[in-house]
């Protein structure tokens, strides 16, 4: 099962390492991991998203948590959440199937940000459900390149997910 | 008055209490010799890296304290990494210190020039590398804080040369502030009244202490349970001496080379009570069988360690002497004991650990012989193989902080560098190292340390001209394919005169006790006594990896 794992870290050299490493040391599988500065500078976010059972599961949430410049690790996949990934898809296109193409860009309002002679490079934006939708109606096309960002999460309402507030 | 990053990081030693560094000097860490030159900080000058580690693992081990090394850049600072992964493994805390090539050289592969923070991150608790003088003072804080709070461990710091340079200020900190790191140290309140309930419903309940029952400074008050509740006890290799093994309750070490009669109580027990401990391979055996009728108490300060190895039934997270006390207060005494203690003491009676006397030197006579020598009260180390197992069994351990051994790395060559800081934190103390002949010749040279600071250690070789622990498992499970296994050594009496201590050998039985004696008598210098002892000798018992006890091995 897929699990999202945001984590607060201290915005350190080498924090990246040690979760990472954490991760091949115990064997733990990474479906996509994201990082970047948070409001307060000092601090920066990883969403990770993970394909393990809840034993281990618990056991990547506890050795995430004994990191010592981890300050804090949440599970929220049960929780109500917004999430978003961006995707670049290059995608052969030659002219008798450019038009339809543009029609499934347009159902799942991405763009088409470039042409090349045979090919559309197209950007979506989504959660999971649409990025994987779109992903597979652009396949029958032959997709010649995929680069994606990884998940990004938030908890949806005043929830927080911050050093100050709450688990 | 601006100081350098040298002066600096030496004042902040002294702000800690430091007593005692092991190192070794060289060019990146010449700033910090200087300023050692003159402090009142006591170096020891370690002939091997490596040395320094073990001496400052040893002088944790023995103190409770943190051990203190240091080493220059490149090789001196990947010398010290079979040390730190030693300590890492056993929960020992420790702080070492590493030059580092000037900030503007790192990463063009400069003389000497090794990424020991990359090489250490999975082998350290945390490690820092530091780029701004002023940020020293708060590193040296945070990484004493670190080592010796929560689970103990070793900490790295990384000094780049200009680093060491660079004047600033100093000003350090009172305390360090960690947001990320917040040990949990009072157990729950409602799993202690679960456990509580479920020791005095047990009907044949065992404890299982190990390691961070010692570094928890826990012995009182798990006596005090035990005997309250009338539990008996096993301790994991790293718990040996946090039980007396001399108490009734006392059921020795479990595990692979553990007692019978420990490892049938573990086997039979409704309740099992696991202190500080984190149910490693060579105590499971076969984790999936280990237990098998009973439900288990953890208590562990390291939330990691609940449910890593062994599903357990009760966790409880916390400072493990702190959690017994509240536990003590609260458990009732049990009421029917008699049935479970008269068959813990028909095992004790049946299954006793033992050995044949057939005219040569068993290793076994030799630990019992260091035992009533020395009155049972000397700090033991010991070297890796079946010398470390022998000591572990033959030896009655009745104080923590007396059993020096590696246990989770298992690094032959610890044990001789262990005894010296351990006699360097406890002079007044009797210090032996257990030794086998493989593992001495991996760190003889810190012999010439023990010479040259007078240390009145004492080594004691069962030399078996055997990998021995290698030589017993390929008779076993290699049909006595012995590849390798059988080594030779130098003429050892000549190599303890050569380093300046004194050496003996000894080849008869009758004849131990004498020499050992003769040993109890030098105060001034290190003592090793070769002891040629029955090649052939196995460690039993043994249950072999992935078995059960039903697949136990005797002699
Ligand atoms: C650094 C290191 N290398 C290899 C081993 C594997 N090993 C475990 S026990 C052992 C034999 C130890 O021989 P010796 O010190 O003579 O002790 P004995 O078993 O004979 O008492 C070896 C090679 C180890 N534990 N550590
Ligand atoms: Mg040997």
């Amino acid at each position: 099962m897929f699990r999202t794992l945001t984590v607060l870290v201290e915005n350190n050299p080498g924090v990246l390492t040690r979760v990472a490493s954490l991760f091949s040391r115990r064997g733990y599988n990474i479906d996509s991991l994201a990082v970047g500065q948070t409001e307060n500078p000092s601090i920066s976010r990883m969403t990770i998203v993970v394909e393990e059972g809840d034993k281990v599961i618990e056991q990547v949430t506890k050795q995430l948590h004994k990191l010592i410049d981890v300050i804090k690790v949440s599970d929220i996949t049960e929780e109500e959440y917004v999430d978003r990934e961006l995707i670049l898809i290059k995608t052969d296109a030659d002219p008798s199937v450019r038009g339809e193409i543009m029609q499934i860009v347009e159902i799942f309002r991405a763009r088409i940000v470039d042409i090349g002679q045979n090919t559309l490079t197209i950007e979506a934006t989504g959660d999971e459900g649409k990025i994987r939708a779109i992903i597979e109606a652009l396949r029958p096309f032959r997709i010649r390149e995929l680069v994606r960002t990884g998940k990004i999460a938030m908890l949806r309402g005043s929830r927080f997910n911050t050093v100050e507030n709450g688990n | 008055m601006k100081q350098s990053g040298a002066q600096i990081l030496i004042k902040c030693l002294e702000e800690e209490k430091v007593r005692a560094i092991f190192g070794y000097p060289g060019g990146a860490v010449l700033d910090i010799y200087d300023a050692l030159y003159d402090s009142s900080l006591k170096h020891f000058l370690v002939r091997h890296e490596q040395g320094a580690a073990h001496a400052a693992d040893g002088y944790a081990r023995a103190t409770g304290k943190p051990g203190v090394c240091l080493a220059t850049s490149g090789p001196g600072a990947t010398n010290l990494v079979t040390g730190l992964a030693n300590a890492y493994m056993d929960s020992i805390p420790m702080v070492a210190f590493t030059g580092q090539v000037a900030t503007h050289m790192i990463g063009r592969d400069s003389f000497q020039e090794a990424d020991i923070y990359g090489i250490t991150l999975p082998i350290t608790k945390h490690n820092f590398l530091v780029k701004d003088v002023k940020e020293l003072p708060r590193v040296v804080k945070e990484s004493f804080h670190l080592a010796t709070t929560g689970r103990p461990g070793p900490v790295l710091i990384d000094l780049p040369k200009d680093v060491c340079q660079e004047k600033t200020d100093l000003k350090y900190p009172k305390v360090s502030q960690l947001r990320g790191y917040r040990p949990v140290l009072d157990g729950h309140p409602e799993k202690i009244s679960e456990a509580a309930a479920a020791i005095t419903g047990a009907r044949r309940p065992v404890i299982c202490a190990g390691g961070g029952a010692i570094s928890s400074g826990s012995s009182e008050v798990l006596r005090q349970l035990a005997e309250l509740c009338a539990i008996p006890v096993t301790t994991t290799l790293m718990g040996k001496g946090v039980f007396p093994e001399n108490h009734p309750l006392s059921l020795g070490m479990l595990g692979m080379h553990g007692t019978k009669y420990a490892n049938y109580a573990v086997n039979e027990c409704d309740l099992l009570i696991t202190i500080g401990a984190r149910f490693s391979d060579r105590v499971t055996v076969r984790a999936d069988a280990f237990a098998p009728k009973a439900r288990i108490i953890h208590i562990d300060i390291d939330p990691a360690e609940i449910g890593k190895n062994v599903q357990v039934d009760i966790p409880i997270v916390g400072d493990v002497k702190r959690v017994l006390e509240q536990l003590c207060q609260v458990v009732q005494a049990r009421t029917e004991t008699e049935e479970w203690s008269a068959k813990i003491r028909e095992w004790k009676d049946k299954y006793p650990l033992r050995y044949h006397h057939n005219g040569k030197i068993k290793p076994q006579f030799v630990i019992e012989q260091i035992y009533e020598v020395t009155g049972g009260n000397a700090i033991i180390a010991t070297e890796v193989g079946q010398n470390q197992m022998w000591a572990a069994q033959f030896y009655t351990f009745t104080k923590p902080r007396t059993f020096i051994s590696s246990g989770g790395l298992g690094t032959m060559g610890f044990g001789l560098p262990a005894a010296i800081g351990a006699q360097i934190g406890r002079p007044g103390e009797t210090v032996f190292n257990i030794a086998g002949d493989g593992s001495i010749q991996m760190n003889i040279q810190e012999l010439a340390t023990a010479a040259d600071y007078k240390l009145p250690l004492k080594v004691a070789i069962l030399n078996n001209n055997y990998l021995g622990m290698v030589r017993q498992w390929q008779d076993i499970f290699y049909n006595g394919r012995l590849a390798y296994s059988d080594i030779s050594g130098p003429d050892y009496v000549k190599l303890a005169e050569a380093y300046g201590a004194v050496g003996m050998q000894v080849t008869r039985p009758e004849d131990v006790r004498r020499a050992l004696q003769k040993a109890m008598q030098v105060e001034d210098r290190p003592v090793l006594i070769d002891f040629l002892v029955d090649r052939k000798e196995n460690v039993f018992p043994m249950i072999p990896p992935e078995g059960t006890i039903s697949k136990m091995l005797e002699e």
